[in-house]
């Protein structure tokens, strides 16, 4: 039916994952496989919790050394970093490392989460320990073998020095090239899980290759047009399918569908209603034709009637109202952070400050839209495509077969974007109905419409805070309730849900999260809502910095605010704060030195602005207390009489404890301080008629290249253990900017995006 | 079937005269370089030279464009060493890379015309292409630096006819 699709493009993508296979059965001829003795195979698949590292990389006889990348890279170059770990331990040439990106295989678990998921900013840190060690065990193997192979007794294996791929022995002048020794055939060695727990690892002043910024791996692909994504996948006969979604965002089903227009259409084949046990989808079409164009054309000619469901009339309007009644409530939601008694502290306090503090629904719109392919292929469900939870996508793929998840095989490409946008699944339930029904590759490929319109966004969210001072301007006590749809609680996962410290049973903390900050206050209530109606009639999901990106919102503005109430500067009233006392001994102080890092960089307070232009400051332990990148920011902002908010310059400083790449980590934080801005002034979508109202980049508009303000990012490495950097710079840019527009101009906004409407009426009231 | 000359070929497409060149050249042809962001000309991920000007491949239709001279990513340089490319990579531009192409593509029909563009020129001209991971200020630096490259090689050949 496709004759266009040439065979030979189907078999590249295939060969990625049937290289990989062959090589680990071809390799102990030709290569050196870092296998940890331990659980065979087999066993590991049948036990997919186990938390034992696996096969992280190989070393052919060429000497190449590629890196298997169990984590999505989406632009973060994750795999790239990975292959830096490595190669630090196993003493490699940075010439000779190659990566690729693993299959579902549970063998390519994170070690420390168990599961194949990307997020949190979490992976650096997560990887760091398991990665170093396999480096490491590599070097120890290829080192007893070099000293086998030259005829050193194993008592000189001290006196062997692994350099650039070259284990080298000065007395004897002898060396050998790691391909040299693969060949030679003597490194058998392997590691059990304790011989690898007891394998002494470099100190950060013997690095040689952690700290240095070499050349992404990734990149040289991305500048030529080879990279593969997931939308790139071509297999043997396969044919499109489009994707007809209903006008609301979830809880429509389809009463009818007339295709007889679509079949006037060349190369139709099928409309295709989706029935969806996992509840990804609801009310959804799949046009399959030969041809992608086709498929858009047969798409645009189905007429489809729906019934639109419960939410059909829900707006962003409802959902607030909904969640102020749920807040207003008592017994509303349950407690994440429950220290001393606010209320009473409240009735006492010299001060009073309450606000309420709002953020509108946010899009992650990553550049590739989303996608999948699906081929069955005897009892194997294939999938293609770029994916940041493989773990649950591939059981939402088999639910969607109707299957065993261990029948689904998910083949992981680049991620053209992800931003928490491919943690979920939802087009797996397309591709692979569609394949099913019509026994062909399916690749399924969204519209930017249905994209935006079918969105797990970040929820609109609405929180309100109230603080107190006593006279002497301390603050005394704060109380926060955070009212929002529970992303991390839809995935059906408990693990992913943490325990109320009430008792009420277990909280998305992933909603939370930030506002257990590191501030000294001795009365401090931090509740959790969940937005029903938000819950059901907007799904949401996990945007960069999650709810850091609203709860510092609150948090940050919440402490300027208190700040003027006192008639103290908002920097040393937080500097004030982070005294380090109890609990928040050490990260108080971390965070405490990166804000006046910020602040010296900035000049903060050291000259007078002219009029309308102000400067704001925040900061975060974003984005888990446990898992912190310790971010302050100075805002320097000029606002206009009509309200207009110029951006003149975001001063970022972070302590990320070590550097891996620091080049990396300033793309990274530039690249997040400039999500943050985007956030903050320019990206809002609003729900009506239980739709989304925005469909393209006309409507929904991320920050262009023109908007883009002076961005100056400084890093802290203080040789604290590797942290995240993805996601932190995100949280702390929109505080930062509302708090330099009230510095500005007066005008204190408590609503995200910060509009020029919004500026203009804050002035004047 | 229409006929398409793309990066120097004649190349047959089974495809109506209304088919967006995006789709024939990226899921017919398989030229996958060329990415599809938006299919509203909004966004400049699918850019590609038709006649040596940038044009919104999913905008473009290729009954119209039949006989032109077409320029995908795959051909911008016979080893993916364009100056443009070259300095991608000096700068290390690319995060998730897939709007990439079509704002290399979009930086070469500037170049092509302005080898010393001043950086409103620059943010005039790729205004229109958006990179959701905001690598923006290294595209700027790595244009800068390809047209750094491009006027110095137009130099020495300039000085080697003078002598």
């Amino acid at each position: 039916m496709n004759s266009h699709v040439k065979p030979v493009s189907g078999e590249d993508i295939a060969r990625v994952d049937l290289s990989r296979r062959s090589f680990l059965i071809g390799s102990a001829a030709c290569g050196l496989v870092l296998g940890y003795a331990g659980a065979p195979e087999t066993a590991l698949a049948a036990a997919p919790a186990n938390f034992e590292p696996s096969v992280w990389y190989a070393i052919a006889s060429d000497g190449l050394v590629t890196v298997t990348c169990g984590k999505a890279d989406m632009g973060q170059h994750i795999a790239s970093t990975m292959a830096q770990i490595v190669c630090e331990e196993l003493g490699a040439a940075w010439k000779d490392m190659r990566v690729q990106l693993a299959s579902n295989d549970p063998k390519f678990n994170d070690p420390v989460l168990g599961a194949q998921i990307t997020g949190g900013s979490w992976s650096t840190m997560m990887n760091f320990d398991a990665m170093s060690r396999a480096g490491a065990a590599g070097r120890i193997a290829l080192v007893e073998a070099a000293a086998a192979a030259m005829g050193l007794p194993p008592y000189f294996k001290d006196e062997l020095v692994v350099r650039e791929s070259v284990v080298s022995h000065s007395k004897t002048k002898k060396a050998m090239t790691f391909a040299e020794i693969v060949r030679s055939g003597k490194a058998t060695k392997t590691f059990t899980p304790d011989e690898l727990k007891a394998i002494k690892l470099k100190t950060p002043e013997q690095y040689t290759m952690i700290g240095v910024s070499v050349p992404q791996l990734d990149i040289p692909s991305k500048v030529n047009g080879t990279a593969k994504y997931g939308i790139d996948t071509m297999l043997p006969g396969m044919v499109y399918g489009k994707v007809v979604t209903p006008p609301v965002r979830f809880g429509a089903s389809v009463k009818s569908v007339d295709d007889s227009a679509a079949k006037k259409v060349p190369g139709f084949i099928k409309a295709v209603t989706l029935d969806d046990k996992t509840g990804s989808t609801s009310g959804w079409v799949v046009a399959v034709a030969n041809t992608y164009a086709n498929a858009r054309k047969a798409a645009d000619a189905l007429k489809i009637t729906y019934d639109n469901g419960p939410y059909a009339n829900v707006s962003s309007e409802t959902l607030l109202e909904e969640a102020k009644r749920l807040q207003s409530q008592d017994d509303s939601g349950q407690f994440f952070v429950k220290d001393g008694d606010p209320a009473a502290a409240l009735s006492g306090a010299a001060k009073v400050v309450e606000a309420e503090y709002t953020t509108n629904i946010n899009i992650h719109a990553p550049m590739e839209p989303m996608n999948a392919t699906a081929e069955f292929k005897g009892e194997i469900l294939h999938i293609y495509t770029g994916n940041q939870f493989a773990t649950r996508s591939g059981a939402i793929a088999a639910g969607a077969a109707g299957i065993d998840p261990k029948y689904v095989v998910m083949h992981q490409a680049w991620l053209g974007g992800g931003f928490g946008r491919r943690l979920d699944a939802d087009m797996m339930v397309p591709a692979v109905q569609a394949a099913k029904a019509v026994g062909k590759p399916v690749k399924v490929i969204y519209s930017r419409e249905n994209d935006m319109t079918m969105d797990y966004s970040r929820p609109l969210t609405y929180q309100k805070v109230k603080a107190g001072l006593d006279a002497d301007g301390k603050l005394i006590a704060l109380s926060h309730d955070v009212v929002s749809a529970w992303p991390t609680a839809r995935w059906g996962i408990p693990d992913f849900l943490s325990p109320s410290v009430d008792k009420k049973g277990p909280l998305d903390s992933f909603t939370v999260n930030g506002a257990d900050f590191f501030y000294s206050v001795p009365n401090h209530h931090v509740r959790a809502i969940k937005n029903e109606l938000a819950h059901n009639a907007t799904p949401s999901g996990q945007l960069r910095s999650v709810a850091p990106g609203w709860t510092f919102w609150a948090v940050e503005s919440m402490i300027d605010e208190l700040a003027h109430a006192a008639g103290q500067d908002p920097a040393q009233f937080r500097i004030a704060l982070l005294d380090g006392k109890g609990g928040n001994d050490g990260g108080a102080q971390r965070l405490r030195n990166t804000l006046l890092a910020a602040m010296g960089l900035a000049g903060y307070g050291t000259r007078q602005l002219p009029k309308g232009e102000g400067m704001g400051v925040a900061c975060v332990s974003s984005q888990e207390r446990k898992t912190a990148s310790w971010t302050a920011c100075v805002a320097h902002v000029a606002v206009a009489p009509s309200g207009e908010v110029k951006v003149k310059k975001l001063t970022v400083a972070t302590d990320v404890g070590t550097q891996v790449h620091p080049d990396n980590i300033r793309a990274q934080v530039e690249g997040a301080a400039l999500w943050g801005l985007s956030l903050a002034l320019y990206e809002k979508a609003t729900l009506k008629e239980g739709g989304i109202e925005q469909t393209n980049f006309d409507s929904y508009r991320p920050l262009r290249m023109s908007q883009m303000p002076e961005v100056a990012v400084h890093v802290i490495a203080n040789g604290e253990p590797a942290t995240g950097v993805g996601e932190p710079a995100v949280t702390v840019v929109a505080p930062a900017i509302g708090n330099a527009v009230f510095n500005a101009c007066g005008a204190r906004l408590r609503g995200l995006p910060i509009t020029t409407e919004a500026v203009k009426a804050a002035m004047k009231a | 079937m229409v006929t398409l000359n793309i990066n120097g070929h004649n190349m047959s497409v089974d495809a109506a005269n209304d088919t967006p060149l995006l789709w024939a050249i990226r899921e017919q042809l398989q030229m996958t370089g060329t990415k599809f962001g938006c299919g509203a000309g909004l966004c400049g991920a699918c850019t590609v030279h038709v006649n040596g000007e940038a044009l919104r491949s999913c905008q473009t239709m290729v009954g119209d464009v039949a006989g032109k001279k077409i320029t995908t990513i795959e051909g911008l340089s016979q080893k993916g060493d364009h100056p443009l490319q070259k300095a991608w990579i000096a700068e290390q531009v690319p995060q998730c890379g897939y709007c990439q192409s079509g704002q290399i593509m979009q930086a070469a029909s500037l170049l092509a015309h302005n080898n010393n563009p001043t950086k409103e020129e620059i943010v005039a001209h790729m205004d229109g292409n958006l990179c959701r991971c905001m690598t923006y200020s290294r595209i700027q630096k790595a244009i800068m630096r390809a047209a750094s490259e491009m006027r110095t090689a137009a130099n020495s050949s300039n000085d080697r006819r003078a002598t």
